[in-house]
């Protein structure tokens, strides 16, 4: 198979058009808008979106949508099944000759990872197991962003959030979606971020150029539930990949491969400080205990990987 | 036009046949999984072009079920019970998506306790979802009436999906005659599916389903089909007269039985209805001028005719096969509602709640709510709503209670 993804070299070859409307109710700084942003012009207008509960089903509020294509939103647990019965319409219809080639459109999924980590993880699994041709974006900002980030099965050990308010934050560890979702053995799955759109692009283009489930995860800097300036929101976003938080990789073919691999690791505490939802971590005193766990974490996945490797 | 021997299950799936069904979106649940049985099998055999796909939900059933149908396709599906009340959320959302396609549901008693046997608060709990029902009361009547359920669904005033619900065991596993109707003939009753400007094309972006932001937009949009539904009662109608013209069996919105020079009333839903019907030729008989009414078509309520067939009446029996925690029979409210105020109302509009979980309504227990509500009318006053359960079946619960007893006892899990 020929990698489409060749298609984006380099910075030159993004999309020069932006698709998505302006003018949404997002906050100042979200990530997820971000990212959805440099997916859309990639994916384009000849898709339609059917979307769970989260802070994107805000995006189109009658009579207006900044999207150019198509839209459904369904409900928390359900999108993938949504996608499925638009999938299985058109392809009933194209089947029967009743439209065109050209009047087919790419079915696309997003919702947050309150959706994809937990109320929408089965019909995610049963879209996977069908093979349904779709694409599914979750824009993971690590909590139930949309009722004022409470914590999530996506939030990470420590954070505070609205519903974790205690001394060490989230008692909990983040859900290895990437892997459950691996574990179905469906056409791709990719993490990306908003901040390295070219990494970004060229998983998009390459899934776009598949057929099958095409599972893509986003971690998305949410500035409100984050508590950290919305300006900050690319720089979060780079010490994400930077300090190895957010590994970006992608599988494919039965093989997961790092896209990048941060060979000189900056420590957590970068990213970590960044943001209020760990402030406790730093003030009044230092939670060495808490922030050597976390950076330990860190450290033992990207060692498998360089074993792996090797 | 040929008569076959079909159960319940059977006719449902002989009428998603003739009315060819493009996408079936399916979960099994008993009694219902004959009907998908029966469809996969053609399927597989290619007696039909349909494309059936297992969900794993009823939730993700009906969300695909409606997706599918805002895409343009005719679309049927069958769920029952605990099914249905799982898939609740979706029925509420795509019947605002204003999806027209049609579920047949094979009624079911709800848990807890958890039972497989008949009764209508599955449905019920779906009345005010936006979804119109039309309940049967014979294998004839699940296929005829599916049939006519898409016309109701796809009609431009209406655009709403519509359940045609049938009795799990009763009517579900129960072999009857039924005449299966010319497949050209029902094909061009049926006719297909438009789907206007409800769909997904590249050529003409459409953004369904948007959120709305304050009571204006959203009270719109539900007032919309509220309105549509509404509508539905005299598209009906019309839609019953031009399947008797087609097919020769009239399937009224309510069906009246020896009810013209009636003074009594039964009032029934479903195939229990059937055990009514008995009732009131035995009291024939015995010289009681007693009729039955059963309203097939419970949303849009047939308002109209109900308060028409009702009127100048001595006495009404509404034997609810559900109840209303804290209330009791759903019927018997929708008809007191019906009647509020009207001159001609029968002065005597008794309550009896039976059926449940399959329970057997007896010839005697119709017996007795005949003098009953006779009874009333010397007196003038209205019994209260009974529940109806009779001693023997009381013993028999108390020695189910006394054999649990004793095991325990000799198992040593309580004291002597």
């Amino acid at each position: 198979m020929t990698d489409s993804s060749d298609n984006i070299r380099g910075i030159k070859d993004l999309p020069s058009t932006h698709l998505l409307g302006t003018g949404t109710p997002m906050c100042a700084g979200c990530g997820a808008l971000e990212a959805l942003h440099e997916i859309y012009d990639i994916l384009g207008n000849k898709t339609v979106f059917v979307n769970a509960a989260g802070c994107m089903t805000l995006l189109s509020v009658y009579p207006f949508t900044p999207f150019r294509g198509s839209w459904l939103y369904t409900a928390m647990a359900s999108a993938p099944a949504g996608a499925q019965g638009i999938r299985d319409a058109l392809d009933i219809l194209l089947q029967q000759k009743r439209i065109t080639q050209e009047e087919d459109l790419e079915v696309v999924v997003l919702t947050g990872d309150g959706a994809a980590y937990g109320m929408g993880l089965s019909a995610t699994s049963g879209s996977m197991e069908r093979m349904l041709d779709y694409i599914y974006i979750c824009y993971d900002n690590e909590g139930y962003g949309n009722t004022g980030q409470q914590y999530s099965a996506a939030t990470p050990h420590a954070a505070r959030t609205s519903t974790s308010h205690g001394v060490s934050g989230f008692t909990g560890y983040k859900k290895n979606l990437f892997d459950i979702w691996v574990a179905h053995k469906p056409a791709y799955v990719a993490t990306v971020i908003g901040a390295d759109p070219l990494d970004l692009a060229k998983k998009i283009e390459k899934a776009r150029s598949m057929e099958g489930p095409r599972m893509i995860i986003a971690l998305s800097p949410c500035p409100t539930g984050w508590d950290y300036d919305p300006r900050e929101t690319v720089n979060i976003g780079r010490l994400a990949v930077k300090t190895g938080v957010w590994p970006l990789k992608e599988y494919a073919d039965g093989e997961v491969v790092h896209t990048k691999i941060p060979r000189q690791r900056a420590p957590v505490e970068e990213y970590l400080k960044l943001q209020g939802r760990f402030a406790h971590l730093f003030e009044p005193e230092r939670n060495e205990v808490l922030l050597a766990e976390i950076q330990a974490r860190v450290d033992a996945y990207w060692e498998k990987v360089e074993v792996a490797e090797k | 036009m040929k008569r076959t021997l079909l159960t319940g299950n059977g006719a449902a799936a002989w009428g998603a046949r003739l009315a060819a069904v493009d996408y079936i979106p399916a979960f099994p649940i008993t009694p219902q999984t004959e009907i998908i049985e029966t469809l996969a099998d053609w399927i597989d055999t290619g007696e039909i072009s349909g494309r059936l796909v297992t969900m794993e939900s009823e939730h993700s059933m009906v969300t695909a079920a409606g997706s599918a149908a805002a895409t343009g396709v005719r679309v049927f599906s069958a769920t029952s019970s605990q099914g249905l009340l799982y898939a609740m959320e979706m029925l509420y959302t795509v019947s605002g998506w204003r999806a027209p396609f049609v579920l047949a549901n094979v009624s079911r008693g709800l848990s807890a306790p958890i039972t497989l046997e008949p009764d209508h608060n599955d449905i019920l709990a779906a009345r005010d979802s936006g979804f119109l029902q039309i309940h049967c009361a014979s294998c004839q009547e699940v296929l005829d009436s599916t049939l006519m359920a898409y016309r109701l669904a796809e009609d431009e005033r209406i655009r709403l999906p519509v359940i045609v619900n049938l009795d799990g065991f009763y009517l579900s596993f129960t072999r009857e005659p039924v005449q299966i109707p010319d497949a050209d003939a029902a094909r061009q009753f049926v006719g297909s599916f438009d789907a206007e400007n409800i769909r997904f094309r590249a050529s003409a972006p459409e953004s369904q389903a948007v959120a709305v932001l304050g009571g204006g937009p959203y009270s719109y949009f539900r007032y919309e089909t509220h309105l549509a539904a509404i509508n539905g009662a005299a598209v009906y109608d019309e839609i019953a007269e031009e399947f008797s013209r087609c097919f020769g069996r009239k399937h009224d919105a309510v069906e009246a039985y020896r009810a013209d020079d009636a003074d009594y009333l039964f009032v029934m839903m479903g195939s229990f209805a059937s055990k009514a019907r008995e009732a009131v030729d035995r009291l024939r008989e015995d010289g009681w001028a007693i009729g039955l009414l059963r309203p097939r078509l419970l949303r849009p309520l047939p308002v109209v005719h109900l308060q028409k067939l009702l009127a100048k009446r001595k006495a009404v029996a509404v034997i609810d096969q559900n109840i209303s925690m804290g209330m009791g029979g759903i019927l018997h409210s929708e008809l007191a509602s019906v009647l509020y105020g009207r001159n001609d109302a029968p002065t005597v509009l008794a309550s009896f709640i039976g059926g449940l979980g399959g329970r057997d309504i007896s010839t005697e227990e119709f017996f007795e709510m005949a003098q009953s509500i006779r009874q009333a009318v010397e007196t003038g006053q209205t019994p209260a709503p009974r529940l109806l359960y009779t001693q023997t079946e009381l013993r028999e619960v108390r020695k189910l209670q006394a054999i649990a007893q004793v095991e325990r006892q000799q198992l040593g899990a309580i004291d002597d």
